[in-house]
């Protein structure tokens, strides 16, 4: 028993090492797993990129067995999802996985993202990191609209006109803008098809070649850490940072929990609410009008984007102007961008930063989380103005940025990490 | 005016006149019922309503016979005997011989294709719409609807519940109160059907309908509990191999 299991051991070792030394195989392994040395006081908030990286495969794979049988055509779109739904086996599951796990990646970024202004991550030296994340951010914003476009039900295609409409507010190039990314005067069976294509295979190999670059970045910078020091500052006589562990291991046992944690929360909503219907809403994840096919000369009574556009939505309704509510919904997205250049303060980590900038980060979550609530109501007087209220706070945010970080008085920061 | 009067009319102008404003809308409160995807005779008669009455014009073009037989246990004999009553095989979806353009004359609109009706409307919007077809000769039918003002659709179930008729709404004698869906209309026609036995009639059919909606949600979360379960206990034996891991890490 030993020495057979002792000659399947080596058999593997042998096929390692026949493909070492024809590809950097145990070179990608030591650089990226076994010797990249990670803080060892990651805390809650450093599970977020593993998740965000867990819910990616989520998306491939059940979007490759949705696609073999979903129909991108406005005729048999809205049919064929029922038909995954009911006669295609365990397609329900499949069905149900994909439109959770859209959500729940918005959920996981902008919890990746709020670790970022907790922890000051995007400071220097981390400035394309953070740049690179937000490219995937808006990259995937364009995969969750153009996905959404394709079960074809009322929201699908009222939401998509709504939005490529807004092209239509610039100057000059806008209607011609809307035209050609509808490709048709009204969104149609040609749009559908165009959605289709970017949601299937350019979106996803962007996000895949970014995700890449993003991982890449990180590991030549090293993660930051609730503390926000520099581990590398102080390196053992291996030249090992002293309060740094291998990710492997380490890392991958901890993930290994925590992608458990997180399926536990993404299976009890896939299971027991699919379409996260709290009362007041539609459903968060699967809206009750998306269930009725889509019909061009039907307008509903009510169209909203899904929940992870809502704060931008509720800032475009807040200004006047059509023109100037596209723009502030625009910088209201890219705003983040300068964060590296907007935040003056000599100290990544909110733990030793003054009570400005704590102040300013609570309410910039406040009008963040109510914008979006806002963005899912019917508008009434109040809550326009409640919007723009918001809306103010939400720029000053990044606006005043240069300022209270310069002012703020900051604490000293420790030379080691704390647990 | 004295200030009493002024008053009176201020309670009505905040409270009693918006409710007529919310009434005209869908979004009034509607009339609750349970959901009970668990009783199977109830599906069982559902089904029974739903091809009975609805589906002379309304289509279930995503659901098949032999997955209504499955799930709620018809033998195929019964299923043919019972629900198929045109030439369609027991693999079929549950799709109707009427033309979309006939029934869009006869109508005015297409009668919309109801297998997924209850994911997009909700059992209580669909319960309440059933209870609230009442009698006005202004319209085609003869009949209108106090959930659908104005909806296109026949009170299809007259023969079961009879006829109602619209009483004076908000008011009664010199009483104001809140007119809801039940006291404003009145049974004025008895159909063959006692009101209780509409009303079950009514819990049977949209019961039906929220399975049709979905099928799978009759297994849906039995599945979920194992699966939740399964990775309860990954999650132990994950978090002690992290801990052994972490032993010597301070």
């Amino acid at each position: 028993m030993a020495k057979s299991n002792g000659t399947f051991v080596s058999v593997l070792v042998g096929a390692r090492d026949w493909v070492d030394a024809r590809f950097p195989l145990m070179k990608i392994w030591n650089e990226h797993l076994a010797k990249y040395y990670a803080p060892k006081n990651f805390n809650f908030w450093y599970f977020f990129g593993a998740f965000a990286l867990l819910v990616l495969g989520i998306q491939v794979v059940t979007g490759i067995w949705l696609t073999m049988n979903y129909k991108p055509s406005a005729e048999e779109a809205f049919a064929s999802v029922e038909y995954i739904m009911r006669d295609v086996e365990w397609g329900w599951l499949i069905r149900y996985m994909h439109s959770t796990g859209a959500s729940a990646f918005f959920i996981v970024i902008y919890l990746h993202m709020f670790r970022a202004l907790l922890y000051g991550s995007y400071k220097k030296p981390r400035e394309l990191l953070w740049l690179s994340g937000m490219a995937l951010y808006l990259l995937l914003m364009g995969e969750a609209f153009f996905g959404y476009l394709l079960p074809w039900g009322q929201m699908s295609y009222w939401g998509a006109q709504v939005i490529i409409s807004l092209f239509g507010a610039l100057p000059i190039i806008g209607e011609d803008l809307s035209l050609w990314i509808r490709g048709d005067f009204v969104v149609s069976d040609v749009t559908l098809n165009r959605f289709f294509a970017l949601h299937v295979i350019a979106f996803p190999l962007l996000i895949l070649g970014l995700v890449g670059f993003h991982i890449l970045a990180l590991h030549e910078v090293g993660s930051n850490n609730p503390d926000g020091i520099d581990i590398k500052k102080n390196k053992n006589a291996d030249g090992i940072p002293v309060d740094g562990i291998p990710f492997h291991p380490y890392y991958t046992v901890k993930d290994l929990m925590g992608a458990v944690v997180f399926l536990i929360f993404f299976f009890a909503v896939v299971f027991f609410t699919p379409e996260m219907k709290i009362p007041g809403t539609q459903g968060l994840f699967l809206e009750s009008a998306n269930f009725i096919q889509a019909n061009p000369l039907q307008t509903p009574e009510h169209i909203a984007p899904v929940w992870y556009f809502t704060p931008f939505y509720a800032i475009l309704r807040a200004v006047p102007s059509q023109l100037g509510g596209v723009i502030a919904m625009g910088l209201a997205v890219n705003l983040f961008l300068l964060l590296p250049w907007l935040d003056r303060s000599p100290v990544r980590s909110f733990r030793y930063r003054g009570r400005n900038y704590r102040i300013a980060l609570a309410l910039f979550v406040i009008s963040f989380i109510v914008l979006g609530w806002l963005g899912l109501q019917v508008v009434t007087p109040v809550y326009t103005w409640m919007s723009r209220f918001f809306t103010v706070i939400y720029f000053l945010f990044f606006l005043l940025m240069p300022f209270y970080t310069a002012l703020d008085k900051d604490k000293t920061v420790p030379d080691r990490v704390t647990n | 005016m004295n200030f009493f009067e002024l008053f009176v009319k201020l309670v009505l102008v905040i409270f009693v006149i918006p409710s007529y404003e919310v009434f005209a809308t869908s979004n009034s409160k509607l009339m609750h019922m349970e959901v009970d995807l668990s009783n199977q005779q109830s599906l069982q008669r559902g089904a029974k309503v739903f091809v009975n009455y609805c589906q002379s014009c309304h289509s279930a073009n995503y659901m098949r016979y032999n997955r209504i037989g499955e799930d709620l246990d018809i033998a195929e004999d019964i299923l043919k005997e019972n629900l198929i009553f045109s030439e369609d095989k027991v693999g079929d979806v549950m799709s109707i011989s009427m033309k979309k353009k006939d029934s869009a004359n006869f109508f005015g609109v297409t009668p919309p294709d109801l297998s997924v009706i209850a994911r997009s409307r909700g059992p209580d919007w669909l319960y309440t719409y059933l209870h609230t077809f009442y009698i006005d000769e202004s319209r085609p039918f003869g009949v209108n609807n106090l959930t659908y003002k104005d909806t296109a659709m026949p009170h299809v179930l007259w023969e079961l519940q009879g006829f109602q008729q619209l009483v004076n709404t908000g008011k009664r004698g010199a009483v104001y109160y809140k007119p809801t869906y039940k006291n404003s209309l009145e049974l004025i026609t008895p159909g063959l059907q006692s009101e209780k036995e509409y009303d079950a009639t009514l819990r049977d059919l949209v019961n039906y309908l929220v399975y049709m909606g979905e099928p799978i949600k009759l297994k849906r979360k039995k599945i979920g509990f194992w699966v939740i379960f399964y990775l309860s206990i990954l999650f132990v034996i994950t978090y002690m191999l992290k801990r052994d891991y972490w032993r010597d890490i301070h």
